[in-house]
């Protein structure tokens, strides 16, 4: 398997939808390229740092303001 | 999210018992799946309008659209999928008011062989996070994901932060699977790509600030 071929699977492996040979084939290579599995592991983490950072917080106060605002006018629809 | 509910053999989505409930009048009922949401589509839309205040009318907007349009939701996809779609729509359309009406799109494909091959294969520290402190971690997240392309970043939000299938993604968006998985991938590689001089061994000696 090249770079390549492995690359095209990435998000296959990540998302575990892979079966069970091509899975097997994708650990053979991981075994052989250190480069690719670098490639994995640091595009899991981009994931896993993405999910667990909230980039655009809301605070409360806005929240209740923008609820306030949303039901007042649904009760009035 | 959401538990399921059994009933008889058929499973209910909870939103579905509040929306029929909203569709009689229920305000309340609405309020439930305002609170229950209001968080995620805040987020979407400021991924897509890169503006606090678009992004609070977005989301007013957007409820109040889903409110009067409650009868036209079937059921046919979750509740959230269909808010999500509403959601993106009001957002581009704030984006092109402050673009004075330049069409702005998610659907078309970007000619970009960026992300497609990594470059930097240096590894990562291995507790990349211990390296900046909150606000640090929010600036750069904040900076990297604004450099993709909008249709890769509402992909890769729909997908890898809200936890939306390629499917539900692709019907939030109008893509086709094929156009969400590509998507994905390019964004999530570009990110990694663009990620990894924070992030790498040592990239606080080596200049990576």
């Amino acid at each position: 398997m090249t770079c390549t071929e492995f690359l095209a699977q990435l998000d296959e492996l990540i998302d575990d939808e892979v079966t069970f040979s091509l899975r097997a084939d994708l650990e053979q290579h991981l075994r052989e390229c250190e480069h690719c599995e670098i490639t994995l592991n640091t595009t899991r983490k981009t994931i896993e740092i993405y999910r667990s950072h909230e980039i655009y917080e809301l605070p409360e106060s806005v929240r209740v303001r923008l609820e306030q605002a949303i039901l007042s006018k649904c009760k009035k629809c | 999210m959401s538990t399921i509910q059994q009933l008889g053999n058929e499973e209910v989505h909870p939103d579905v018992l509040l929306v029929n409930r909203a569709k009689q009048g229920d305000v309340a009922a609405f309020e439930k799946l305002v609170r229950q949401y209001d968080r995620q589509v805040f987020r979407i839309a400021n991924h897509i309008t890169q503006n606090r205040e678009d992004a609070e009318d977005v989301v007013q907007d957007a409820f109040l659209k889903a409110y009067e349009k409650l009868n036209q939701f079937q059921g046919n996809s979750k509740f959230y999928t269909w808010l999500v779609r509403i959601a993106v729509n009001e957002s581009l359309m704030r984006l092109r008011k402050r673009r004075t009406g330049r069409m702005v799109s998610i659907d078309e494909d970007v000619q970009t062989e960026e992300g497609s091959m990594p470059r930097d294969l240096t590894d990562w520290s291995p507790d990349p996070e211990a390296l900046y402190n909150q606000s640090e971690m929010a600036e750069i997240l904040k900076k990297t994901i604004q450099g993709l392309p909008p249709g890769f970043r509402v992909v890769f939000v729909l997908r890898d932060v809200d936890g939306l299938s390629t499917e539900e993604t692709a019907d939030a968006l109008g893509l086709s699977i094929p156009a969400v998985k590509s998507r994905l991938l390019r964004a999530r590689l570009q990110l990694r790509e663009r990620l990894s001089k924070y992030f790498r061994k040592n990239a606080k000696n080596g200049g990576g600030k």
